[in-house]
């Protein structure tokens, strides 16, 4: 069965709903990013993380994102964003660091951008 | 019987966990949210509940996409708090109240809530901010309720209705009405409100449509069911759809509440925080 067939949702501006269709594109990617949980698998892929693409079986756009640590190509990979905080909690990256760079805007922006929404 | 004496809500931004780590409560970026909790505690420090039910929604700690469960109930001795992989200090473990989870889950599936149970649960910040909020020291807070986590998926889609989480509310209500116990329970959901982290719409906040939940959601909660879940990540930002929690909380308190006391600010982290207490009527 193609779930692509069926499409269960309106389209919402800048979103991706994460449904049965990406989780199944992405759950290679996802699995690896839910081992990220445990101090010692952020240590094991850190030491290679090409083995650990490998492991975890992500295809070429998945570990190419990776690499790229490119929020938009993990999410179109199939990507969750809560599994995903855990591969960018390996760099640093915190939730403004993410936002920011997914749209485009330097960290200091996006945050004043956030600040502007309670006027 | 058990007594529910009211509900609380609260978002349960996992920066937050880091703030009360570093003990940045007075930093001006914080104090507006901090702010918030103080009139809360003393209502608990006044009323002493024996359990609290805490409605979160697991991000990827206890639950994988490998088995999602729409709904799940903790029934376990205690609750272990785990490495979420980026850095939020663990706390100790809470403890349950096994006895009381078996006959939620029980009054639940016999109600036709056929809820997913957990002999172990690791819980996340979903779970441990609220409780730090409400609890300073959390779990080492001298009056610590019991705890009964439930947890609502939001990571993958389908969610539940709003419908369905307000219904689940009430059918846990009657579920904590025929326990036969003496025992003062409070209700947490926790979540929200309007947020989202991915895609190029990141940073999306919508003030009005928080204030308004946080109006309906005392006087007219059944106004919000008409609300679909599509409707809900476009108004509330993809993982606003965390208000799902609130809705959960909302039905277990009955049909009449009193506000206590509400806050709302903006942004904690990427978030609007909402943070209120609802007493049930005597």
């Amino acid at each position: 069965m193609n779930l692509a067939e069926f499409d269960h949702h309106a389209p919402i501006d800048g979103t991706t709903i994460f449904d049965g269709t990406q989780a199944m594109k992405g759950y290679a990617l996802n699995k690896m990013c839910y081992s990220f949980n445990a101090a010692e698998a952020r240590e094991t892929y850190k030491a290679d993380p090409e083995a650990y693409y490998d492991r975890f079986g992500l295809n070429e756009a998945q570990k190419q994102a990776c690499r790229d640590k490119n929020v938009l190509d993990l999410i179109a990979a199939g990507g969750n964003i809560y599994y995903l905080a855990k591969f960018a909690g390996i760099f640093h990256l915190d939730v403004q660091d993410v936002g920011a760079q997914q749209t485009g805007m330097t960290k200091d922006a996006f945050k004043e951008k956030l600040r502007k929404a309670g006027e | 019987m058990a007594t529910i004496i009211g509900g609380l809500t609260s978002s349960h931004i996992p920066a937050v966990g880091n703030a009360i780590a570093k003990g940045l409560q007075d930093d001006p970026y914080w104090k507006p949210f901090f702010d918030g909790y103080p009139p809360i505690r003393d209502w608990l420090g006044d009323h002493k509940p024996d359990v609290a039910i805490n409605i979160y929604n697991d991000h990827g700690l206890g639950f994988f996409l490998d088995k999602m469960p729409t709904f799940a109930i903790g029934a376990a001795h205690e609750y272990r708090n785990e490495d979420e992989g980026w850095g939020i200090p663990q706390l100790p473990p809470f403890p349950g109240d096994p006895k009381l989870s078996w006959h939620i889950i029980e009054s639940m599936v016999a109600q036709e809530f056929d809820i997913t149970s957990c002999q172990e649960l690791a819980v996340d910040h979903g779970f441990t901010v609220p409780m730090q909020l409400f609890w300073p020291g959390a779990p080492n807070n001298p009056d610590m309720p019991r705890v009964v986590p439930i947890s609502a998926n939001t990571v993958q889609h389908p969610i539940p209705t709003l419908k369905r989480a307000l219904d689940f509310g009430k059918a846990l209500r009657r579920a904590l009405l025929s326990y036969p116990e003496d025992i003062k329970v409070v209700i947490l959901g926790t979540g929200g409100l309007s947020h989202q982290l991915d895609g190029t719409r990141a940073g999306f906040i919508n003030k009005d449509f928080d204030q308004y939940c946080m109006e309906k959601i005392v006087t007219a909660p059944e106004e919000l069911t008409k609300i679909t879940r599509m409707e809900l990540v476009e108004k509330a930002g993809a993982q606003g759809t965390e208000f799902l929690m609130w809705m959960m909380m909302r039905g277990a308190l009955g049909d009449k509440v009193t506000p206590i006391h509400a806050n709302y600010h903006i942004p904690i982290s990427n978030t609007g925080a909402g943070t209120m207490m609802l007493e049930c009527a005597a």
